[in-house]
């Protein structure tokens, strides 16, 4: 038998967080590629430590919804998950490039298939320009547009920029929008001045996050003059210094984000060429084939 | 009399079965030359021809089925077996016996759920799931659910619609039933509600529940729970005596904790009365221990406060309420309570000066602004800040 788990970081304060997370485990146990799909969380519960257990499974892929690789991906979800032959130079990443690890969890006899983090994976550049073209309600967009794909600044992690930038970098080289700029929130360019870096008058903004909270729905709106206060919400698109923005909250709650979980598993090994097919034409994504 | 019938692929099953030997739950069945031998615990036996298997069978009905049931249609994973046996009482109960109480329904509490499970004609188990404490509540009363992920959602908020960030919390919210799910699907529900307890249940009544204790816990985190580390002095274990009270007691959850401070130090503190036991503190826990470890880098001070006996009592009766979840209980005319909204109210316009501070007093001489509680960051900061962190 084999399982998925896909592992992420819950909330505490915020229904919200775990949503994408159980969305897209559903969209994959629907296609039936995997004998088990479940969730784990860092603060909620099945927690990390204690989810490979819930599976009955002996093969086990594991996939971090997480956006970057770094204190989560590296430390945290191996050490709780009992993977103690782990080491991070096992990925062998310069940041962005982690594919998988085969390891065993010492409380479960299983073999554990340890993916690197969604965010990383090219097919997340897919998943920005669907999210791109469900915000504007344009299957075509791209002409006339501004993108700004963005996320934490290297203050707080490092290969956070990294995978802000490389995204970013991959869709300019796609030919579709007039510009494209990895935008930061602790650091230049800021994305408080989002209007300053574009000359587009309609700017899409999507911010590489697992799921909408604190800073996709508080933070960044304020920040960027949507509002003056989030609790009174704003309009899509926003007018603000003679510029359209279409913010359009995190990318993880994109539908297609289902097809980048498979992705990584199918990297690691797993079979799941016809779930990926079925997912892709479920949630808008049949023509966005990863490479 | 139950009303038990075999049908053919059971029969099948069993004469597949048997060539190697069965011996299940009281009943015994193995082949001898041209036929079997059936027999059971009440000392019951029968010797038939391989032609006459069918009708025999028929005669072990309830055994039989029984059997066929915890061997063709019930989930194999030795946790989830054993959890579903242990739903029926079928380490206590012998089958006829069995089967009479399963016509009926047999009941069994897990947490704030409540189990029902029935058998058919041919054996097949099906339960009904719901809250304790919708125990007698009519079925129209009730949302039906059929799909156990369901059970994800409803465990998210409590009846007050307030979210619910550890899920066996005793605030489980009610008015929900699972009419009618199969072994597979019962467990998948309870797992959804309470995450990872049936497993844990398992290696527990094996021996073999692998607790992580408070120290070992502690010493395992990094990141910004790290500094809970330092919350330790070797001066002790009343600092955990207190989170044990705080978190763990029964009426603040319903998993039984069954770790201590270390493998050799109890706590002071009864872990509860739990069906299913806690292996280790949780994240709620370690969130709020860091939150402690902070708090509790301060020194006592002496204030003096200018107060009556009454306005004393009164403030340990505001404590007393919210540490007991009862505020919402307190009516609001009710001002014979002490955490009355009114009484409160009247306190604060009598005691309080203009900066909030307590009968006047502030909270630092030295500092004329701010109590030594405001550092200018929210739970809420520090989730999305511990999410992006790298350190």
């Amino acid at each position: 038998m084999e399982a998925l788990v896909i592992v992420a970081h819950g909330s505490h304060l915020n229904a919200g967080s775990s949503t994408p997370t159980f969305d897209h485990a559903d969209t994959i146990r629907a296609t039936g590629a995997f004998d088990e799909v479940r969730e784990g969380f860092w603060k909620e519960e099945p927690s990390f430590r204690e989810v490979l257990r819930t599976v009955e499974s002996d093969e086990v892929y594991v996939v971090p919804l997480f956006i970057s690789e770094g204190y989560f991906t590296e430390e945290v979800i191996p050490r709780e998950l009992r993977l103690d032959d782990w080491d991070p130079e096992t990925w062998d990443s310069d940041g962005t490039s982690a594919t998988h690890a085969t390891l065993e969890a010492t409380d479960v006899d299983k073999t554990v298939h340890y993916c690197g983090p969604v965010g990383t994976h090219e097919a997340m550049s897919d998943v920005i320009v669907q999210r791109a073209e469900s915000v504007t309600g344009d299957p075509d967009v791209g002409e006339g547009f501004g993108l700004a794909v963005v996320g934490h600044g290297t203050e707080r992690n490092e290969n956070s920029a990294k995978a802000i930038e490389y995204h970013a970098d991959r869709i300019g080289e796609m030919d579709r929008f007039d510009e494209v700029k990895a935008l930061f929130m602790d650091e230049d360019p800021e994305v408080d001045d989002v209007t300053d870096f574009f000359e587009s008058d309609d700017i899409v903004v999507v911010p590489l996050f697992v799921a909408d909270g604190y800073h996709t729905q508080e933070d960044i709106p304020e920040d960027m003059g949507l509002t003056d206060d989030y609790r009174t919400g704003w309009d899509t698109p926003t007018e603000v210094d003679g510029h359209r923005i279409w913010y359009s909250g995190a990318v993880g709650t994109e539908p297609l984000m289902a097809d980048v979980v498979l992705e990584r598993a199918a990297d690691a090994g797993a079979d799941v060429a016809a779930a990926v097919e079925r997912v892709r034409e479920e949630t808008g994504g049949a023509g966005a084939t990863g490479d | 009399m139950n009303a038990a019938q075999v049908d053919s692929a059971q029969v099948e099953a069993l004469a597949e079965a048997a060539a190697d030997g069965i011996e299940f739950d009281g009943f015994a069945a193995e082949a001898e030359g041209d036929g079997y031998v059936l027999a059971t615990e009440a000392g019951s036996k029968r010797v038939v021809h391989g032609d006459a298997l069918d009708d025999a069978a028929a005669e072990y009905a309830p055994y039989v089925t029984n059997w066929y049931f915890w061997h063709a249609e019930a989930p194999q994973a030795e946790d989830r077996w054993a959890y579903l046996r242990w739903l029926e009482r079928a380490d206590d109960e012998r089958v006829p016996d069995r089967y009479d109480a399963l016509e009926a329904g047999t009941t069994r509490e897990w947490g704030q759920l409540r189990v029902t499970v029935t058998v058919d004609e041919a054996g097949t188990r099906r339960y009904e799931l719901r809250h304790v404490d919708d125990a007698d509540a009519a079925p129209a009363d009730l949302t039906d659910h059929d799909d156990p992920l369901d059970a994800r959602q409803l465990a998210k908020h409590d009846d007050r619609d307030r979210y619910r960030p550890l899920k066996t919390a005793p605030t489980l919210q009610t008015g929900w039933r699972f009419a009618d799910l199969g072994p597979g699907e019962l467990v998948r529900a309870v797992e959804s509600f309470y995450p990872a307890t049936v497993a844990n249940w398992h290696r527990e009544r094996e021996g073999e529940l692998d607790i992580s204790h408070w120290r070992e816990t502690i010493g395992r985190q990094s990141g910004i729970y790290g500094v809970v580390r330092t919350w330790d002095r070797g001066e002790g274990h009343e600092h955990v005596d207190w989170v044990a009270e705080a978190c763990c007691v029964d009426s603040q959850c319903v998993k039984r904790r069954e770790w201590q401070y270390d493998e050799e130090t109890d706590l002071d503190v009864d872990g509860g009365d739990g069906e299913f036991p806690c292996r280790e503190p949780c994240s709620v826990v370690i969130a709020a221990a860091r939150r402690w470890t902070k708090l509790e880098g301060e020194q006592s001070r002496t204030y003096e406060f200018e107060l009556t006996p009454s306005e004393k009592e009164q403030i340990e009766d505001i404590v007393d309420a919210v540490a007991d979840g009862r505020t919402e209980e307190i009516r609001e005319a009710d001002v014979y309570e002490g955490a009355n909204r009114y009484r409160a109210r009247f306190l604060r316009a009598k005691r309080f000066d203009d900066d909030g501070n307590l009968s006047g007093v502030s909270t630092d001489p030295e500092e004329a602004e701010g109590g030594a509680d405001a550092d200018g960051s929210s739970a809420d900061e520090d989730e999305a800040a511990e999410e992006a962190s790298d350190d």
